[in-house]
């Protein structure tokens, strides 16, 4: 199989400095205050469009290009789609199933455009990550309390869903698939058997990112694991980086960063929110207050890649580029042999 | 968390119980339907220790499929079940794949093998990897299963070379070389167990990583119906396969016997079935597998009626019993003393309150006062702790809302370190004065002893470590202390806590009181003190002040006392080059899997074991000490009873590694050639010339130099100084003392420290001993300059022969970083010696360190260093600078 040679000049990259990847792009397409009719656009959809953000790589593309482009002008290395629900499920609540291949086409086209104009201009490197969340579909829980063997979803259903999205995707331009949001362990895993089977039928490697959320204070996700069993659980996949996203702001996550930085033998990437929602549900953390937080991080060697979640913004990413500046990245460890097995807990054996 | 052992083993009891092949309880529930019991099933036998389940639905009537992701679909929703992984057993692969659809986590898969060829082999294998999964592969091949030693080794191996060639990583790979029944009466039987035993131990050799399991109960089919015969077959199987390298068996854990405790008769007959023995013609019978039919006979429905020796002391009072058991350490009585009392008071806990209080009052007076030591303290709290486990119930019972305890102590073996004997000896002081310890065992996160404070409402913390990373481990959890807001005291104990690095790194870091405690017998006063309402403040203010006090003068003492490097390193010490010692008799590496144990009791040096009791003085002269004496030589007494024990029953395996290597000088580095050597013995070549170009196939060993001031005429002494430039040897070893962990489960079962405690201590000494030993094997035979050396164990141990063994994490080498590089190049994994992430070994009880044979090399200290050696380290290490200082952050200030 065809080794990822953007794999090979992102670590290349990783290894001199700390990289940035993107912020959010709901709170930014928000700032556009588009109508109905600029989310429809010319499309023949019967249910109404309006909050379906990733329709608008097809029907409002600038705007997207503006932003994936503001976030390159505020130091972003690596740029993701704008595809975190453009799958056969979510989309399915829009009566738009039948545009998930164009929806991500397109959506990695924009980012690759970007990102190929910005490194021909400086000559700096730039990535695509081509964004995959994790559906409204559990393969861990039911959604019914009195039935808890039941499942809204089958792990073969899923990873079709997620393949549809990544060949789409990948031929579009992304260099990385990115399955972030992880509240459910298992669907990573069928997201992860997905990019491999692509991954096979290309005859080229396939970078994974992986970006795990934690869904309360307790540290675990709604699938009941930590960062570290949820470690143990991936590891198969050899992901490009291993991270966090969203769930609170750097502060709350800072715990979990602590104790995955040490154990993971591959690039640690985290994108916190813009600290925790007011009581309007609006993020205002300022950008100087986030990028302290990552400064401190940076400071203490524990990241390799950062960015934001919801409630950032390029002015967010441009205050993490100047806290992280000139700070030496986190070196990535190599832990000893072990057998690591995990159930919710992480279950080590001397190897 | 309290699964904090289970969750790091070295042997794997995976649960039985949820397998309908193996259960017909299991089974029943699952052809009725009846999930909602199976998952009860499982869950007890998570309750019960089972470390992994093991689902198992292949039964001809069922739809195993259906079953299986069935039940795999229900545990997951019960999170004290789905905390433990699971292991998706099936002869199908197709109920396997199905299985892996419905697990999150990283599961076992059961199993894979080369039946069909290789080629479905590496398919299934790749499947299983892409799904995230561990894997079993049994012992089978296209021609059939294995029952022979070579077989079970050829397939494993086969199938092990081809997995790793295919990506499969090895740490993943468990082989089952198949437990096959034996004493069935057909002769070709009778070595299945042994073919197991020694086949385990090859494979383990030739296939780094890979683990070894297997399902017991096939063993002693034979004896279905007489479970005291089949349960002592399986302890006594594992207790022999286990050290060979079996990490992992299908069990029902409860229902295993201490291989001790096997009625002798029947332990020496199956174990003459297992080992495959010649017949003892003395016992009248044609066979061992005669035998053990004959003398299972006796065992079905044995009742064992014990008879106890009456004493006088029997005849008193149960309060009077009770304080004489206690301060005694008389455990035998006391379960039974203890529930005529209950039933003799209102209350369950006024029996504690009362009479086993007094009685540890008593104790308590009498340690205070200096009557009584520390090992007898130990002895007495077993005794209290077995008391009150038995009241525990009926107190829980009766749900009183619990007396307050003196204090609630958290107490931990800092993340990274594994030592715990003297943490263990402070929590039992503690507790037998009344204080509530809640101990978390070792290697606990800061996150961990956090939680634990807070969810306990704890008093304190107590943290405990022996090797010098933990000090920054300590750092950290005093840092994460001050980020929670706590404002509960914290007390640092341990070999290398000191009050200077307490008062220099710990205290700053965190704003509630910081105490260094020195010793055990200083715990109870500092934890009382900071209990009392009028003493507290006082008492922390004056620490607070004598921290400060060390924190000035160190800041007083001037930086200028250190010489430069480059004047460091121009006054090195003077080399000899006409006596580098000639090339080793036998270089290279040399393999010890099991030394014998009573070859190492001469080299026992006994004054370390006495310091880790707290009683001072020297052995011999110890045991006849005016004031410890008495002390000594009863402790001395129950050391040298369990020694023979250990050496006669085989407790323990003492496993080592030794090599030679050749090397060269490169400033304070030395160059080394880990490679098997490979010019024949090279006996006529004193002097190797190493002509290969630098780096290539060299390990670099960077040493640290002094760079204190000398007078003159003293050296700036470095290790690398006794290595010449122009070629020369270097020696590495590293020993272990494995099989501990049953023991000490044994102990901690029967609320006995005093044995956990003694059991660990002995472990210690005998590492050191075989380190000891070891040397002289390499000094005499190996390397084999000193072929002639006769010196007697005092001698030893005041190190009156040539050349040094100095250890990474020493003070002539304190950099403890270096064991990850001494134990690539010994292959040290190979004898079971693994590190932590601060470097510390496992098993606990370990020694490791390089050998030099220049007869002017000797230990030193290394000591304080300045920014320039650690920038220089730093480069040569190829660490950056901020690595380099958190491994030498003891030597920086």
């Amino acid at each position: 199989m065809k080794q990822s040679e953007a794999a090979a000049r992102l670590r290349a990259e990783a290894a001199k400095r700390i990289l940035l990847t993107d912020g959010a792009f709901g709170t930014m397409i928000q700032s556009y205050r588009l109508t109905e009719a600029d989310y429809r656009g010319q499309l023949d959809l019967t249910l109404d469009q309006k909050g379906n953000n990733d329709l608008l790589v097809i029907t409002r593309p600038h705007v997207i290009a503006e932003i994936t482009e503001a976030y390159i002008a505020a130091g972003s290395d690596i740029v993701s789609t704008n595809t975190f629900n453009a799958n056969r499920i979510s989309q399915a609540d829009y009566g738009a199933e039948h545009l998930v291949r164009d929806l991500n086409l397109a959506a990695a086209e924009i980012a690759r455009d970007a990102a190929m104009a910005a490194e021909a201009a400086d000559g700096r490197p730039r990535f695509v990550a081509g964004a995959i969340g994790p559906t409204n579909k559990t393969l861990s829980l039911s959604p019914d309390v009195n039935d808890p063997g039941y499942r809204a979803i089958e792990y073969d259903e899923l990873k079709d869903v997620y393949r549809e999205q990544i060949d789409g995707l990948l031929d579009g331009g992304a260099d990385f698939i990115l399955i972030e949001t992880v509240f459910d362990t298992l669907n990573a895993k069928a997201g992860i058997m997905a990019v491999l089977e692509a991954g096979e039928a290309r005859g080229q490697e396939v970078p994974i990112q992986l970006s795990f959320t934690v869904t309360d204070m307790s540290g675990r996700n709604l699938s009941g694991h930590s960062i570290e069993s949820f470690w143990a659980s991936v590891r198969h996949a050899r992901p490009l980086t291993i991270g966090m996203n969203c769930s609170f702001g750097a502060p709350q996550l800072r715990p979990h960063v602590l104790a995955l930085s040490p154990v993971a033998d591959t690039l640690v990437m985290v994108y916190p929110n813009a600290g925790l929602p007011n009581e309007l549900g609006q993020y205002d953390e300022e950008p100087t207050t986030t990028g302290g937080f990552i400064g401190e991080w940076a400071d203490n060697g524990l990241i390799n890649i950062v960015g934001g979640c919801c409630g950032t913004t390029p002015g967010h990413i441009a205050a993490m580029a100047r806290a992280v500046r000139g700070k030496p990245p986190r070196a990535i460890p190599t832990p000893p042999v072990r057998t690591l097995l995990a159930g919710l807990e992480t279950f080590t054996m001397a190897a | 968390m309290t699964d904090t052992p289970a969750s790091s083993s070295n042997f794997v009891n995976i649960g039985e119980r949820t397998n309908v092949t193996g259960s017909a309880a299991f089974k029943k529930l699952i052809m009725a339907g009846d999930y909602a019991k199976a998952v009860d099933v499982a869950r007890a036998q998570v309750e019960n220790g089972a470390q992994v389940i093991d689902v198992n639905m292949d039964e001809g009537l069922l739809d195993a499929e259906h079953a299986m992701t069935t039940f795999l679909k229900l545990i997951a929703a019960e999170p004290d079940i789905a905390r433990v992984p699971v292991m998706v057993d099936s002869s199908k692969w197709s109920v396997i794949e199905a299985g892996l659809k419905c697990v999150s986590g990283k599961p076992i898969v059961n199993s894979i093998s080369m039946k069909e060829g290789e080629e479905a082999f590496l398919a299934h294998a790749r499947k299983v990897r892409a799904y995230g999964a561990a894997v079993v592969v049994m012992a089978f091949d296209e021609v059939g299963q294995a029952d022979t030693k070579a077989r079970k080794i050829e397939i494993c191996e086969r199938a092990y070379t081809l997995l790793v060639e295919d990506g499969f990583p090895p740490e993943d790979i468990i082989f089952d070389p198949n437990i096959f029944a034996i004493a069935t009466g057909i002769e070709e039987h009778n070595n299945y167990a042994v073919d197991f035993i020694e086949a385990t131990k090859e494979i383990r050799a030739r296939c780094p990583h890979a683990h070894i399991s297997g399902g017991l109960s096939n063993l002693s089919f034979s004896f279905r119906g007489n479970e005291p015969v089949r349960r002592a077959m399986h302890s006594i199987f594992l207790y022999h396969a286990i050290p060979a390298g079996m990490d992992m068996a299908i069990v029902n854990a409860g229902q295993l016997d201490v291989y001790d405790t096997i009625d002798p008769g029947l332990r020496e007959a199956a174990e003459d079935v297992i080992l495959n023995r010649p017949n003892r013609p003395e016992s009248g019978f044609e066979s061992p597998t005669e035998r053990l039919i004959a003398i299972a006979e006796r065992f079905k429905g044995k009742d064992a009626a014990a008879e106890k020796a009456a004493e006088e002391w029997r005849g008193w009072d149960v309060v009077k019993r009770l304080e004489h058991a206690l301060v005694k350490g008389l455990d035998a009585y006391v379960v039974a003393d203890t529930e005529e009392a209950r039933q003799n008071f209102a209350r369950p806990i006024e029996v504690i309150e009362g009479p086993l209080m007094d009685g540890m009052n008593v104790v308590g007076d009498l340690f205070g006062s200096g009557k009584m030591f520390l090992p007898q303290v130990v002895k007495s709290a077993r005794v209290m702790k077995k008391a009150v486990a038995h009241l525990l119930p009926f107190i829980e019972a009766e749900k009183s809302a619990g007396q307050k305890a003196k204090g609630r102590i958290i107490m931990a073996t800092v993340k990274g370190d594994v030592h715990d004997i003297g943490k263990n000896i402070v929590g039992v002081v503690l507790q037998c004065n009344g204080f509530e310890v809640i101990d978390l065992g070792v290697m606990v996160p800061w996150s961990t002893i956090l939680e634990s404070a807070a969810a306990n409402d704890a008093d304190m913390i107590g943290l405990s470590g022996l090797i010098t990373p933990s000090l920054d481990e300590m750092v950290t959890v005093a840092e994460e202390m001050t980020r929670a807001e706590l404002a509960i005291p914290l007390l640092i104990g341990g070999a290398t806590t000191s009050k200077v690095h307490t008062a220099l790194r710990i205290a700053p870091a965190y704003e509630g009181p910081v105490v260094h405690v020195l010793d055990a017998s200083r715990a109870v006063g500092v934890a009382s003190t900071l209990m009392s309402d009028t003493q507290r403040d006082g008492f922390v203010a004056r620490t607070a002040a004598d921290y400060e006090a060390v924190r000035v003068a160190r800041e007083g003492k001037g930086q200028n006392e250190l010489a430069t490097i480059a004047e460091a390193r121009a006054n090195r010490a003077p080399f000899d080059a006409s006596l580098v010692p000639p090339a080793p008799l036998q270089p290279g590496r040399h393999c010890f899997d099991d030394w014998p144990l009573a070859d190492l009791q001469p080299y026992i040096d006994w004054t370390p074991f006495f310091r880790a009791w707290e009683l001072a003085g020297t052995y011999p002269a110890i045991l006849d000490d005016a004031i410890v004496g008495e002390s000594a030589r009863s402790l001395f007494a129950d050391a040298k009873k369990m020694l023979a024990q250990i050496v006669e029953e085989k407790w323990l395996t003492a496993r080592g590694v030794a090599a030679l290597w050749p090397c060269r000088r490169d400033g304070d580095d030395v160059l080394v050639k880990p490679l098997p050597f490979r010019g024949g013995v090279g006996v006529e070549q004193p002097h190797l010339p190493i002509s290969s170009p630098e780096g290539e196939e060299e390990v670099r060993l960077s040493f640290l130099r002094q760079q204190m001031k000398k007078r003159e005429g003293r050296p700036n002494m470095c290790l690398a100084d006794w290595i010449s430039p122009d070629g020369d040897w270097l020696g590495g070893f590293a020993v272990g003392i494995h099989g501990i962990e049953p023991h000490i489960a044994r102990f901690k079962a029967n609320h006995d420290d005093y044995s956990d405690i003694l059991l660990k201590a002995l472990a210690d000494r005998l590492a050191e001993a075989f380190a000891e030993r070891l040397h002289a094997h390499v000094r005499r035979e190996l390397w084999g300059y000193a072929a002639g050396e006769q010196l007697d164990n005092e001698a030893l141990i005041r190190e009156q022969y040539r050349g040094i063994r100095p250890a990474p994490g020493y003070p002539a080498c304190p950099d403890h970083s270096l064991k990850p590089i001494l134990f690539d190049m010994l292959d040290a994994g190979k004898i079971g010696l693994t590190l932590t992430e601060s470097f510390a070994m496992l098993p606990t009880a370990a020694v490791s360190g390089f050998y030099f044979g220049h007869p002017d090399s000797q230990y030193f200290g290394v000591a304080r260093i300045g920014r320039d050696q650690l920038e220089d380290y730093a480069v040569r290490r190829g660490a950056d600078l901020k690595t380099a200082e958190r491994w030498l952050r003891p030597n920086l200030d």
